[in-house]
């Protein structure tokens, strides 16, 4: 089946890394693809907030230049992404009228057949089973899976496996030989979009989620969300500051956590590029 | 987007939006779940109650209320609520309704200048570009607060000085004409 990818803003600019060590995965993994030709933003957050309209269509332009080019499966591994894409998805197979309204804003006919996967379960399904997968640096460490809200809520459209206290990250971290911990807060939301609108909220519901993890013993937390990862990661400071602590803890994405058991190169996986510096590994 | 009489607010939000509002028994799971309830003025469960009154006094100040605008649409009271009411489908309607009647809360100001900000970037480029959307928010908001990370993001090639555009920037020009009339 053929496979597009669509990255979306973030891994084109301030989550760059989670790119790199997607595609350095997939890679890795024998897993060919191409990227959505010509892709736009999915208009995240801002589109469903302020314009109904906007924010059912700006997705169907990705989901029909992904169908255009041939392609039968898209992996999106920006949750916020995934979870508009899988929601539009929703809204044109379910509702005739959204169905004619899109297909006369983008002056075509959309399908939106295509299969969507998010790159927690799309990961799960590719190394799981597989047995010449090889991890040749096991990552022995205690891990806090963080699924944060997208990619698990609401249930109706993105189908993941449990709601509140989902385990496939689990499942996948065991498989690279880390230990992952039973924790509280793997669900919480981080603050999300308010990164720079209300960053107090984003370091006081952040602070929480750190200190949880660490209370447990964490040695790091794994992400699967550029916006998870920014407020988790370069709002340190502030969260720092509601803890009355030094808070050393890194965040690495799920692909730089499977690409360092791979035996990949810490650089290509772009894990210089985050605030809290990622040792010892 | 019309202007609605505020009386029957709460059969247009379940018309529009298709959320039963009057299923609402007001259990509170909401509420409990919600990771920002505290730092509102109403909370969602109160919100809906508000809503369920019909009374054009209490429909006025939920469309002014910094509550709608502080919900993150984390999805946590619809993943929790025993009667499936999917609450943060009601709060996109509230916050458009709020910014179409010029309601919108003085302490919500930086939260839609920034989705704004957002919106305006696609418009430009087809894509967010991080550099002039941050831009853009910080001479709208005069908010400089967080400057410093700028440096720090820049030598870690995580801000693009130039924008990557869509190549077909009629199509999305096209797209933002065509649900103009939905726009705020």
């Amino acid at each position: 089946m053929k496979l597009a990818v669509y990255p979306g803003c973030s891994l084109n600019g301030s989550a760059r890394e989670y790119y790199e060590s997607v595609s350095i995965v997939l890679e890795k993994l024998n897993i060919e693809y191409s990227e959505v030709p010509d892709w736009n933003c999915c208009g995240a957050t801002a589109a469903h907030n302020l314009n109904k309209e906007l924010s059912l269509v700006l997705p169907s332009r990705i989901i029909a230049a992904a169908e255009n080019d041939g392609n039968e499966e898209l992996l999106v591994p920006c949750a916020a992404c995934f979870n508009r894409l899988k929601t539009v998805q929703r809204n044109i197979c379910q509702n005739k009228e959204v169905k004619a309204k899109v297909s006369s804003s983008l002056d075509q006919n959309i399908s939106a057949t295509i299969q969507i996967h998010n790159i927690v379960e799309f990961i799960r399904d590719n190394i799981l089973q597989k047995k010449d997968v090889e991890f040749i640096k096991p990552l022995h460490k205690k891990v806090a899976c963080y699924y944060g809200c997208l990619l698990v809520r609401p249930h109706s459209v993105v189908e993941f496996d449990r709601m509140e206290d989902p385990q496939i990250m689990e499942q996948i971290m065991v498989k690279i030989g880390a230990e992952p911990i039973d924790w509280a807060y793997k669900t919480e939301c981080c603050g999300a979009g308010f990164t720079i609108s209300n960053a107090e909220i984003v370091a006081k519901l952040s602070a929480k989620i750190l200190e949880d993890a660490i209370d447990r013993g964490a040695e790091m937390l794994i992400v699967a969300c550029p916006m998870c990862h920014a407020n988790l990661d370069m709002r340190r400071p502030m969260i720092e500051k509601i803890l009355k602590k030094e808070v050393k803890i890194p965040v690495l994405y799920l692909t730089q956590a499977i690409g360092l058991a791979l035996g990949i190169d810490a650089g290509k996986l772009g894990l210089k590029r985050h605030f809290v510096p990622v040792l010892n590994i | 987007m019309s202007v609605v009489k505020l009386n029957t607010l709460t059969s247009v939000v379940e018309e529009k939006t298709g959320v039963l509002v009057s299923h609402c028994y007001q259990c509170g799971k909401c509420s409990a779940g919600c990771p920002v309830a505290t730092e509102m003025d109403y909370s969602p469960s109160l919100i809906l109650r508000m809503l369920q009154t019909n009374n054009s006094l209490l429909s006025e100040k939920v469309l002014r209320s910094y509550s709608i605008w502080l919900c993150l649409s984390c999805e946590t009271c619809f993943c929790r609520c025993p009667m499936d009411i999917e609450i943060p489908l009601v709060m996109d309607y509230l916050r458009q309704e709020s910014v179409a009647r010029k309601m919108v809360n003085p302490k919500a100001r930086k939260i839609v200048a920034a989705h704004k900000a957002f919106l305006s970037s696609i418009q430009h480029t087809g894509r967010l570009y991080e550099v002039g959307m941050l831009a853009e928010f910080k001479i709208k908001t005069l908010d400089f607060s967080d400057i410093s990370l700028a440096p720090f993001m820049f030598m870690k090639g995580k801000l693009h000085l130039l924008p990557k555009r869509v190549k077909d920037l009629k199509s999305i020009r096209k797209i933002f004409s065509k649900t103009k009339n939905l726009k705020p």
